[in-house]
């Protein structure tokens, strides 16, 4: 009989980083595919166009810090960045802004620090910031949903408008997003605030077209679809549930109790719920294993102060959306939720 | 400390801001283009040796216990003699530069030569260290505001005639046009990226001069004599 000394660890991962990639842009499938529904052909293109740049500049980066480039194409980590950038923006937006966000987010928020596993902040969040500090008219065209908007745009079309700004019959991005009255429309969200500030109900502001059944028309289904291939996900085993669930908590609590004292004011937790990047924050960008905090504890604590930080700054702050935002602000407090959430190591101190 | 030794710990091996690290309030606020950035980079120069100077010719009768306050004063006092004439002679730039003129009081690298150096050394060397470490200062300040501006807006020495009077304003180079303005470069996040890089280029500069400079020991190899 023979003893086989193992080095340690003894206990495996079940799965590798690869692995772990594939299931989130397998469960981001039926969200793209919403998200295409709703808002055009755009969004094929501008996935292509970061990933493409994000395999570019994963390369180059690999290159000159002297590693090998096909590991780091391997673990599908830049491809996964590169997809929650993308659908991120609006997908009209003109060809170099998704080209800019994903180098950003790969050589800066990720190579800098160290490439996989040592970035501090969540790299698809960083860009997305980035994005919206440096051009803010760009990254709010969002484009109506189909149902409301005046034009047709064909896949081709989707691409002439992206890389040149026009489409072939000679619309910019702005004709695009007037409705029927020939008035731009704003998002969802957005619409919303500029009710509150003129004084308007939340009932009478969800009378626009831009609204659905209950949240806004096409976010609506947008996020039902992020939600459904979150809980794949949390199925599969991919994340825990422990971030997901603190971040809608921490979204829809104050929330409830603010539409509780004063519904006319207040956005409903339904529709906080379900309008822009709640879903995908909470299911896909929040869960990113590295940025998040370690303990089980610590990622309750993370999750409630990004859902707090959303509805503070949808609610009080200065843009209408905030998952970027919150995330990135929680990934600062990492370090010091995971000093004070450190698991007590069995036989040293602790409860007696 | 010879006055060859004195230009290397200025303008590189101590620089202000690439290695000390002081006055980085001013450093990433006025940067956003290369006027702002030669502007501001010449008034902390001046003010740098004259209260250099002024501080080494009163060591003597500056009781210990009080220099802090002393070097204060005497830097206040030069500030505001720069700030007075900006206000007559560079009205333009004065108005951009703003609050960062008065600010140059609070700046660490000029309290921190008075007291490292300046309180220690004969006057003329204090004046060539003020000289030296100011041009190190300007130097990152003019780099790092042409990176930002080239990223922002396209363009270098713009404005330069608010600094340098009216024929100033065939130095400005557009080098590209530009629809939408990076604002990142432009804002405090950007001068906090730039500035990272800078540091960071400097360091790998550093490291490579330092394995050049020590050469590989030479191998001994011996002969064995030994039979196995």
């Amino acid at each position: 009989m023979t003893f086989k000394l193992a080095a340690s660890p003894h206990s495996h991962q079940r799965r590798t980083t690869q692995q772990v990639m594939r299931w989130v842009y397998l469960a981001l499938i039926p969200g793209v595919m919403t998200l295409i529904y709703f808002f055009g052909w755009g969004v094929i293109w501008q996935l292509l166009l970061a990933i493409a740049t994000a395999w570019t500049a994963e390369a180059l980066c690999m290159m000159l810090r002297g590693r090998p480039v096909e590991s780091a194409w391997r673990d599908h980590t830049a491809l996964v960045t590169a997809v929650l950038l993308a659908i991120s923006i609006p997908g009209f937006a003109p060809w170099w802004i998704i080209v800019i966000g994903t180098a950003f987010s790969i050589i800066i928020v990720k190579h800098v620090y160290g490439g996989v596993g040592q970035n501090i902040f969540n790299p698809a969040m960083a860009g997305y910031v980035v994005l919206l500090i440096s051009f803010p008219v760009q990254m709010t065209s969002w484009p109506l949903p189909v149902q409301l908007s005046q034009v047709d745009l064909s896949f081709l079309d989707s691409a002439v408008l992206i890389f040149t700004g026009y489409t072939p019959s000679g619309y910019d991005i702005e004709q695009l997003r007037m409705g029927a009255d020939g008035m731009t429309m704003a998002t969802p969200l957005d619409s919303l605030r500029t009710a509150l500030n003129h004084q308007l109900t939340i009932d009478e502001a969800l009378q626009q077209p831009i609204f659905g059944s209950f949240a806004g028309l096409g976010w609506q289904w947008v996020n039902a679809a992020f939600l459904l291939g979150g809980l794949v996900l949390l199925k599969v085993r991919v994340i825990s549930w422990h971030i997901p669930v603190g971040m809608l908590l921490g979204l829809a609590v104050p929330a409830a109790l603010a539409w509780l004292f004063s519904p006319d004011q207040s956005v409903s937790p339904v529709l906080h719920l379900f309008s822009g990047a709640t879903m995908l924050g909470a299911f896909f960008i929040a869960t990113d294993p590295v940025t998040a905090a370690t303990s089980k504890r610590g990622r309750l604590y993370f999750g409630l102060l990004i859902g707090f930080l959303v509805f503070a700054i949808r609610t009080w702050g200065g843009y209408p959306d905030a998952v970027a935002f919150a995330v990135l602000l929680a990934n600062m407090t990492v370090p010091i939720i995971d000093k004070y959430t450190q698991p007590v190591v069995y036989g040293h101190g602790g409860r007696t | 400390m010879n006055y060859k030794e004195i230009t290397w710990q200025g303008l590189w091996e101590n620089n202000p801001a690439l290695v000390q690290l002081l006055g980085l309030c001013p450093l990433l606020a006025v940067t956003a283009t290369v006027t702002n950035a030669l502007g501001l980079g010449l008034a902390t120069l001046l003010v740098l040796i004259g209260s250099n100077i002024t501080v080494s010719l009163v060591r003597e009768w500056v009781p210990k216990e009080i220099r802090i306050p002393v070097f204060v004063m005497v830097i206040a006092t030069f500030v505001t003699v720069i700030q007075l004439l900006m206000n007559a002679y560079v009205y333009g730039l004065y108005q951009s530069l703003g609050i960062f003129i008065p600010l140059i009081v609070t700046n660490c690298a000029i309290i921190g030569r008075a007291e490292a150096f300046a309180s220690k050394n004969p006057w003329r060397r204090s004046a060539y260290d003020g000289l030296m470490m100011g041009l190190g200062f300007t130097l990152v300040l003019v780099v790092l505001g042409g990176i930002r501006e080239v990223l922002g807006n396209g363009t270098l020495f713009d404005g330069a005639e608010l600094l340098l009077g009216d024929w100033a304003a065939a130095l400005r180079i557009e080098l590209f046009a530009v629809d939408y303005p990076l604002l990142l470069a432009i804002l405090p996040p950007g001068a906090f990226i730039a500035m990272g890089f800078i540091i960071a280029i400097k360091n790998a500069i550093d490291h490579y001069r330092e394995q050049r400079a020590t050469k590989p020991a030479k191998e001994v190899t011996r002969v064995r004599v030994t039979a196995q």
